[in-house]
């Protein structure tokens, strides 16, 4: 069974009037669990409304979706919080940590809004679990302003990672990043995706960082225009190995 | 779980907490401060009048008729000592009870003089308004009988003829041509509850101001005090009663007398003090609402600022009534430990208002209560609007939003 599986999926927003505008005009795709599937298409694709639906902070116009077996086209706003919660982990491209509170702090945030209520030690052990999955247990304790972005972006992976979604959804996550930073985010989403089957839909309109996935769907004015496994894919971790070791830790 | 995420958010930034909760900090310590100064000023007067004696009831002589000229109160003469007689065997429950006759005129002592009141009254006076005796002691039943020209001076006349911290007794004074001889003089006791210098007054017997002053028969009124405040409306209803019938007043006429309590005359200062209370508490009132104002003021640009972390907080599964409770908990907190402070406050200030100032304050745990509520009210009130704006966001707008 597929973990997300989309059918003729519409989305039209209308603009004060009678202006409409459809932004997806039909999409099928099914992914399956331990997939690591890269969007990507120019602004205005429809990538990010699809991205959107997918992370069940829209509801589609018509067609269904499937997440993880379940129909979440037409649940209330609650539902689809709860949905957020326990099914899906967001990674932004602007990191969007807590300020003035710590790593560990910034990871238990989802636990907070858990429907079956987590308590204070566990919340500490998963989110110590979580930050050690990133490479960052030694930062437990720091704030935002004190790690650099691409240890500000594992934080945001850690605490995707915490509730253990079903899916990780990436958007745009290397677009504050400079390329070696890219790299290693990129390193950390495919050892996720390789030693712990996560499914990783991620969102990107550069086509190097698409060819770190194993599947490219492309976009282009609201309709899927390609779905193929990625031919060349990329290998993060033989990349930082004949990379210059930059300032980072 | 909504306290701790909204305590944290309020510690993230202390500074912006903290002068947010001034305002109400401000306000509540008005408040307190306002309400205690006020109820401060009504429990001195309400002591004055105590001590005045609550149980003070005054029988003056009324309203004559000459012709169709109405001559006004204490005209009348027809108020008599047989009347007062009548008063004092017939009605029961008085305790203390006095004749009074009233003239003015000027004292003359050695080069010295000044024109004061001559109050005509009777030996139990000190006793009716608990008024100790400085020097000397006051007269005697046998003066009275005699109509004896002796006097006891209030203070003021006492240190405006023979100088201050001086004891006149034995001394001789002269009022229209005759030697009164100075018995005693009265302590301090300021002004009397028709507002006159009662330090300012000769007292004599009332019967030395009928026969050797005034070649009067008739009293200007009688001063009773009751056996006890609960009996002080009886009384006075009895006296009323016996004057009307020995005066032969019949039913719908105009009494020629007129009998008042104290507590009625107090009434009328209790309520002028409440007022000036009720304003201060209104004044401080509105700085209360100002504070209000400036928490949701805070709070509206605490949620436009935080758009980001709302979006984060809904995207992560945040449901829209914990966003709702988290800012509405976070109002509230706010205006809570700024009530607490304000009240802490308060109170300093009454204290201190009272130590430096020695104004008379009085905190009431009611307008504590009172103060507290009304800061959580508040923040229940003006955390809800900003409160329902965060919980409502679009996630999708709110992520974007820079």
């Amino acid at each position: 069974m597929p973990v997300i599986s989309v059918k003729a999926l519409k989305k039209t927003y209308t603009l004060g009037g009678e202006i409409t505008v459809q932004a997806l005009r039909g999409v099928d795709m099914d992914v399956e669990a331990g997939e690591f599937v890269a969007v990507t298409g120019p602004s205005g694709s429809g990538k990010s409304t699809f991205m959107h639906i997918l992370g069940c902070l829209d509801r589609p116009t018509s067609g269904r979706y499937l997440l993880d077996g379940r129909d979440v086209s037409h649940l209330s706003r609650d539902e689809l919080a709860a949905v957020r919660n326990g099914k899906i982990g967001f990674v932004f491209q602007g990191f969007n940590l807590l300020a003035r509170t710590s790593a560990l702090e910034n990871v238990e945030l989802p636990l907070l809004y858990s429907h079956s209520p987590v308590k204070g030690s566990e919340r500490h052990r998963r989110a110590r679990e979580a930050l050690a999955v990133v490479g960052l247990s030694d930062r437990e304790h720091h704030h935002p302003n004190q790690l650099s972005g691409g240890q500000q972006q594992r934080v945001a992976i850690a605490r995707a990672l915490v509730n253990e979604p079903a899916i990780l959804l990436a958007d745009e996550p290397t677009g504050n990043l400079d390329t070696r930073t890219s790299i290693e985010v990129m390193d950390v989403f495919q050892r996720l995706n390789a030693e712990r089957r996560i499914t990783i839909l991620l969102i990107t309109h550069e086509l190097d960082i698409a060819e770190y996935g194993t599947r490219t769907v492309a976009f282009r004015d609201g309709l899927i225009v390609s779905d193929a496994p990625t031919l060349t894919r990329r290998r993060a971790t033989e990349e930082l190995a004949h990379l210059p070791q930059g300032d980072e830790a | 779980m909504t306290l701790r995420i909204a305590f944290k958010a309020l510690l993230r930034n202390k500074l912006r907490s903290s002068l947010t909760m001034l305002g109400m900090i401000i306000g509540v310590a008005a408040v307190i401060a306002m309400v205690a100064l006020g109820s401060g000023a009504r429990s001195t007067i309400e002591s004055q009048i105590r001590a005045a004696g609550t149980n003070l009831i005054y029988v003056m002589a009324g309203n004559f008729q000459a012709g169709g000229v109405r001559m006004g109160s204490g005209a009348a003469n027809t108020l008599t000592v047989e009347d007062a007689q009548a008063v004092r065997d017939q009605v029961s429950g008085i305790q203390y009870f006095a004749i009074s006759v009233q003239t003015r005129a000027q004292v003359i002592a050695g080069n010295q003089n000044w024109p004061t009141r001559i109050t005509g009254t009777d030996v139990e006076l000190p006793l009716i308004r608990s008024w100790p005796v400085q020097h000397g002691a006051f007269f005697t039943p046998q003066d009275v009988t005699s109509a004896a020209k002796v006097a006891v001076l209030g203070k003021v006349v006492s240190d405006t003829l023979f100088g201050e911290n001086t004891d006149p007794t034995g001394q001789t004074i002269r009022v229209r041509n005759q030697p009164f001889k100075v018995v005693g003089v009265m302590s301090s006791k300021g002004q009397g509850t028709g507002g006159e210098d009662q330090d300012d007054a000769v007292y004599v017997p009332y019967t030395t101001v009928q026969k050797k002053l005034l070649g009067i028969t008739h009293i200007n009124g009688i001063t009773i005090s009751a056996v006890s405040a609960t009996a002080v409306e009886t009384v006075a209803k009895d006296v009323a009663a016996l004057l009307r019938q020995r005066h032969h007043i019949f039913q719908g006429d105009t009494d020629d007398f007129m009998v008042r309590t104290l507590e009625e005359m107090a009434a009328v200062r209790t309520e002028s003090t409440k007022t000036m209370g009720a304003l201060l508490a209104a004044i401080a009132g509105v700085s209360l609402i100002v504070g209000g104002i400036g928490i949701m003021n805070i709070m509206l640009v605490s949620v436009t600022e935080r758009t980001r972390e709302i979006g984060l907080r809904i995207s992560l599964g945040a449901r829209g009534r914990d966003v709702l409770l988290q800012f509405l908990v976070e109002a509230i907190v706010l205006s809570l430990v700024g009530g607490v402070t304000g009240i802490a406050l308060g109170v300093a200030a009454s204290t201190t208002l009272t130590r430096v100032l020695t104004w008379p304050t009085t905190i009431s745990p009611e307008a504590v209560a009172l103060a507290f509520a009304c800061s959580a009210l508040i923040g229940i009130f003006f955390g809800f609007y900003p409160a329902r704006k965060a919980a409502r966001l679009d996630p999708i707008e709110a992520l974007r939003f820079e």
